[in-house]
Formats: structure tokens, sequence, C-alpha cells
């Protein structure tokens, strides 16, 4: 693996707090934290911490009530809506938890997409598809639609779709939640694979002790605040 | 292309939805072509019919169009034949002219003293050239047929020949002589009172035996009116008209006074020994688009050579006509109204629940870096989508309607008409109608679908990606 020490994602005493009706919500309380570039990272916590505000915001699709975000070396919030959705078609690939495969594509049209939306030429939008898919054992389902797949086919066309255009960040949040055991851990070895193979920074929201195993960064999070910042060797132990 | 395909494939996959709302604007499509194909039917008609009666326009002298009809032998064009034939030469005028023709309005009493009758009606007539009259009779630039009948019983070299309108051959009791069908012999009058309409003083019989030269022998086995007019001096003045058919008109109130006589009878009866003068000269042109040149030009020529001349058209000359087109105009804006609002409902109903099915789609693909501007044409597209298909679906069922119909050999009798006449839809060669209602649908499908198109840019990244 690369051993960039460089943070990908800065976070400077960055809050988000919700509104329902006169109630104030606080998501995230003064959180800074710096994840490092080309590492598998998880934000671990239980459910309603914060985990996937966190991730919204690393995101840019959410914007923090208050403090600094910079993604990729860029403070987002400086950023137009428009530039800030072309910032995240080239520099970030999501994981949903419920696949989230736009249902009328085939997977091999969910995979080109993202390459249609940063302009790729059709030639090479091809050649990478099919590597993608390739890469995820799909290769031969390229023409089924999402409803002609089963959960961990769904989720393998996910991940070549999120790494298709080998975006610097890729978000997972909860990728394995939707999974039975088996072909969760199928899924955490392919990212875990491709994650090596195209030296992208993931960023996992999760509290599968399956996936948490596999971390090399974990960022524990309780109630909104950052609670646990702690590297560990699971990056040798799997490469 | 990633647009029209997630568009056309969305529409695929909620099939009885996009199906239900197609319907709605096919049958919108269907409703505005089929009557929007009656109503050009009607105009063309309409404009049909009182251009080969009256032509395009019609040159008066001044003052005539406002007050000449109370006395026509007033308002007389001077050196009429010369006018024509300056109208004739134009190089601008010639080319677009069809008939030149002189017309002479008479207002009188009609008198019908033979064979024991011994009625008389005031009556409203017109002098004509019945060859020119029959030539403006075959105009048909819109294919929609002869209108008014060819008057084949008159003729150039018959000049005592006539017509007269069905209700005025009524009350003269000239059905039985003319075998007018469904037409009751007048009710005997009472003894000592004077005959309808009649002065009592005046025996037109007697007056038409005295005026020399105002007689023409009638012509044997035709019945024969008497026509007293006062002539441009103002002395009365009798010609003998001899009847050859009723020429029915669809105003009561105009079939009951309408006598059509040869132009030299009409101008005897006015202007007796006088100088004949014409009250109108009648242009048809081969296209009603060059009326408004034709117009300005005669205008320019009448000015040009000081002629106390003016120009009016059809229309003009018609109120009725302006007013059956606002009519219907404003039956078919109505009725586009309504279409437009019921197709922009459907498909606001339909984009609407699109947009709230796929609002974790529009969370996931706002995510991945499309635009907001993207999301508004992905569903405009496919609210344009379903509006073309129901268009072009109520397209061809409204070709296939207008068809049918065209060929069922319907017949019906239009306003102010008096015979019946071929029903028709005029769909093919309008492409104005088809185009328009097409692109106009398509439109209202587009607005409607930009709002819900509207929300779903709008929608919070996160907010679409909780949705469930």
């Amino acid at each position: 693996m690369h051993n960039d020490s460089t943070a990908v994602v800065r976070l400077d005493d960055v809050s988000r707090t919700y509104r329902a009706g006169d109630i104030e919500v606080a998501a995230l309380k003064g959180i800074s934290m710096e994840v490092p570039r080309h590492r598998f990272s998880m934000v671990v916590g239980p459910s309603g911490s914060g985990k996937t505000t966190l991730l919204n915001l690393i995101g840019c699709i959410d914007a923090p009530t208050a403090g600094r975000v910079e993604v990729c070396g860029e403070r987002v919030a400086s950023l137009s809506d428009n530039a800030l959705s072309d910032f995240r078609a080239r520099n970030i690939g999501f994981i949903f938890q419920s696949f989230n495969l736009v249902p009328v594509l085939s997977a091999y049209e969910n995979v080109e997409y993202p390459l249609l939306l940063v302009g790729t030429p059709a030639a090479e939008r091809r050649r990478r598809t099919l590597e993608m898919l390739e890469a995820v054992g799909l290769s031969r389902q390229s023409r089924q639609r999402p409803n002609e797949l089963s959960g961990g086919q769904k989720q393998r066309v996910a991940i070549a779709r999120a790494l298709v255009k080998r975006p610097q960040i890729v978000l997972a949040d909860e990728p394995t939640a939707n999974l039975d055991s088996r072909t969760g851990a199928a899924i955490i070895d392919l990212m875990h694979q491709v994650q090596g193979d195209f030296h992208t920074t993931f960023i996992f929201s999760t509290h599968d002790p399956q996936l948490i195993s596999h971390a090399e960064e974990i960022f524990s999070i309780r109630d909104g605040e950052l609670v646990e910042h702690r590297t560990t060797g699971a990056a040798h132990a799997h490469a | 292309m990633l647009t029209l395909k997630v568009a056309l494939r969305n529409i695929a996959r909620n099939r009885r939805r996009s199906a239900m709302t197609g319907s709605a604007v096919a049958v919108g499509a269907l409703a505005l072509l089929v009557f929007g194909a009656f109503v050009t039917y009607i105009f063309a008609s309409l404009e049909t019919g009182l251009v080969q009666r009256i032509g395009h326009l019609t040159v008066f002298r001044n003052g005539y169009f406002v007050f000449g009809t109370g006395n026509p032998a007033a308002y007389g064009i001077d050196g009429f034949r010369d006018v024509m034939k300056a109208i004739a030469d134009d190089p601008v005028l010639s080319p677009l002219i069809r008939v030149v023709t002189p017309t002479q309005a008479v207002l009188g009493i009609a008198g019908n003293f033979e064979g024991g009758n011994d009625a008389a009606k005031t009556f409203l007539g017109v002098g004509v050239i019945p060859s020119q009259q029959q030539r403006m009779r075959q105009w048909d630039e819109f294919g929609e047929g002869t209108v008014y009948k060819i008057d084949a019983e008159l003729s150039d070299d018959q000049p005592t020949r006539g017509l007269v309108g069905g209700g005025l051959s009524r009350i003269l009791g000239l059905c039985g002589p003319l075998k007018v069908k469904d037409c009751p012999a007048p009710p005997q009058a009472a003894p000592g009172t004077p005959a309808s309409g009649a002065p009592a003083s005046v025996d037109l019989g007697e007056l038409a035996g005295r005026e020399a030269g105002a007689t023409v022998a009638a012509e044997k086995a035709l019945p024969r009116l008497d026509l007293l007019a006062a002539t441009a001096a103002g002395a009365p003045n009798v010609v003998s008209l001899n009847v050859v058919g009723v020429a029915q008109q669809g105003v009561k109130e105009l079939d009951d006074n309408y006598i059509a006589m040869h132009l030299e009878l009409a101008q005897q009866l006015v202007y007796g020994r006088g100088e004949h003068k014409a009250t109108g000269i009648v242009l048809q042109l081969h296209r009603s688009e060059d009326l408004p040149r034709a117009r300005a030009r005669l205008t320019t020529l009448f000015a040009e050579r000081h002629l106390p001349l003016e120009v009016r058209d059809f229309a003009e000359l018609t109120p009725f006509y302006g007013q059956v087109v606002n009519l219907f105009r404003s039956i078919f804006a109505f009725m586009t109204a309504i279409m437009g609002v019921i197709v922009l409902f459907a498909v606001v109903n339909t984009m609407t629940m699109n947009v709230m099915e796929r609002t974790n789609e529009i969370g996931t693909i706002r995510a991945m870096g499309l635009r907001r501007n993207a999301i508004r044409r992905q569903f405009v597209a496919e609210g344009a989508f379903l509006g073309a298909i129901g268009a072009t679906l109520g397209l061809l069922i409204a070709v296939a309607v207008v068809a049918a119909v065209n060929h069922a050999g319907l017949t019906w009798t239009p306003p102010a008409n008096a015979a019946p006449t071929p029903l028709r839809l005029d769909l093919y060669g309008r492409p104005v109608l088809i185009v328009g209602t097409w692109l106009g649908l398509v439109l209202v499908a587009v607005v409607a679908a930009y709002i819900p198109a509207n929300r779903a840019a709008r929608l919070a990244i996160v907010d679409a990606l909780r949705h469930v």
C-alpha cells in the first residue's frame, strides 16, 4: 500500500445541528479530525451517535452549522452548488447501505453513470466500466437490471460504480448492513482488495464487528463527539 | 442521451400510470384536432360561400357603405366601366384578380298582378352580370365545393329574367307557377282590405303599362313581376321581371325581400334613360391571402386618380361572418383552455408521484455529482415524452376519425345557408392546427412537469437519501 500520510479529509471544530420544529438537535459537536490518505478508515459508534452525519459532511452532501471542512485540499464551504456537484463527481464515490442503484439502468449502465458525469470519452468509458465489472466479478451480469440481481451482486455493482471514476475518497455508509454475514464478508474482502488495487481512501460508517476488524484507522463517535481515534495493524494483516 | 434513455425507461416502467396520463393527453389532442378541423371547415365554408356570392372586395362610392343602402341611386359610381378597366389593367392588381364585375342595388316595390293575383311587397334587389356571377361561384380555393349554386336560369342575353327569394315568392303568390315545395298559398284578403304591403292608390300593372320603354315583353309560361322604384332623378319607374326561379336565402329577412336580376334591368329601373351607373364593383381574387395587398393597391390607385371611391372586404360587408368566426374562435379557445388544464393536472399528478417514488434515487445521483439542472431536465424530459406520446396518439386517432366522418356522407345546414351541404372536417393540409395542437400539448406537459421537476431539483440530498 501507499505510505502517504497527508490527510485527505480535515475537520476543524465541526458542528452540525438539526432543527425539528422548536427543538434543536446537535448531531455533531465540535469535531476535529484528520483522515489519512489511502487508508481503510472506520467511523464507529452506536446508532444515533452521528456517524452518518459525519460521512455526509465529508461527502459534501451536507454543510456544517459551524467549523471548517476540507476535503482533498478543498475548503468545500466556498464552493457553489454546481461546483460542489462537480467536485463530488470527480473526487468522491458513495456506497450505500441499500445499494441505491438506478433501477431502470443495467449493471453496466449503473457502473458507467459516474463516468458520464465527468465526461469520460466513450471508448475509455467502456473499457473502464468493463474492467470494474470484471474486478467485482459481474461481467456476466452486466446487462441485468438491479431487480434481477441478488443483494450481494447489487452491492458489488455499487462498489464498481463508486470506484470506476477512481475517486480520491469512497464513503460507505453501513455497506454490509443489508447483507447476510457470508455475503458481507465477501463484500468486505472485495472492498479491501479494490482499495489496494486502486489506492483509494475508504471511509466507512459501521458497527459491524466483521468490518471493523479490517480497519486501519478507527474514529469512535458517541453523542456527536469524537471520543477516540486509533490506528490499528489491520492493514498489514490483510494486505 | 442518458437523460432521454432514463426518461423513456421510467415511462415504460410505470406503464399503467404513463398510459393513463398519455390517454388524457391523447383525448385532449383528439378533441382539439377534431373540433379544430370542424372549425377550420366552418371558416373555409363560410368564406367560400361569401366569396362566391359577393367576392373578396367591393368598390363603392364614398359614403355608400354608411348611408347608401337607403338610397342606392344616389351613390352610383360615375364611369364605372372606366374604373373597372383601370383596375383590370393595373399591373399589380391584374395578376391577383379573377373576376371584376359591376353590381347595382335596387330598393322598390314588387307586384304580382297576373292571373288574378293582387300582391305587392317591398324588395331588395341586386343587378348582376349572370355569366360573371356564375364564374364567381366556381371559386373554390379551399376545395369546399360550391356553397351557392350557380344560377343557370339567368343568362347575359336574357336581361328580363330574374330570381326571387323563397319568402318573397310565397308572399307574392309565385309558389304555384314556380313549383316551389312546401310553400303555402297566401290567405285571401278580407273584402276592402288592400293587398299586403302595396300602396292602395298605386296599380303597378297599370303604371307598368304606361311607362314608355320600361316594360319588356313577358316570356310565355314565366310568371311576371312588376318592379317599381324611384329613379336617381326622383321619378317613379317601373320594369317587368320574368321570374325564372327561386333563390332561397338563409336569413328570413333577406329571403322575404330578395330579387336577383340582370344588371341592365336594375340600371334601367334605377337610372331610366339617364347615365347608367353601378353601386359596386366586385373583385374576386384568385387567393384570399392577396386581399390586403389588393385592397392597399386599390386605395392607392383611387387616391392617385382622385376618384371618390372606397373599398370594403367581404367580412365588413357581412358582419355575420365576423360574428360566426369570433364565436367559433371563442369556443375553440375555451375548449383549448379546458384541455390544457386537464393535461396540466394529469402530468403534474403523474410527475409528482414519480418524484416521490424516486426521491431516494434523486438523492443518490445528486450525491454522485449530478447537478440540480440535470435533475430538472430529467423530469421535464419525462413530461415532454408523455406529452409527445399522448399527442401523437391523439393525432393518429384524429386522422382516423376525420377520415371516417369525411367518408360517411354526412350533411348539415351551415349558419345563414338555406340548403344542407356536405359535412367535412378539414384536418389534412392544415399544418398550423396539427403542429400547433401537438406542440401546444407537449408544451403544457413540459410546463406541468417543470413544477415537480423543480421540486425534485431543490431537494436536500441528505433528506432525499433518508426518504423511504
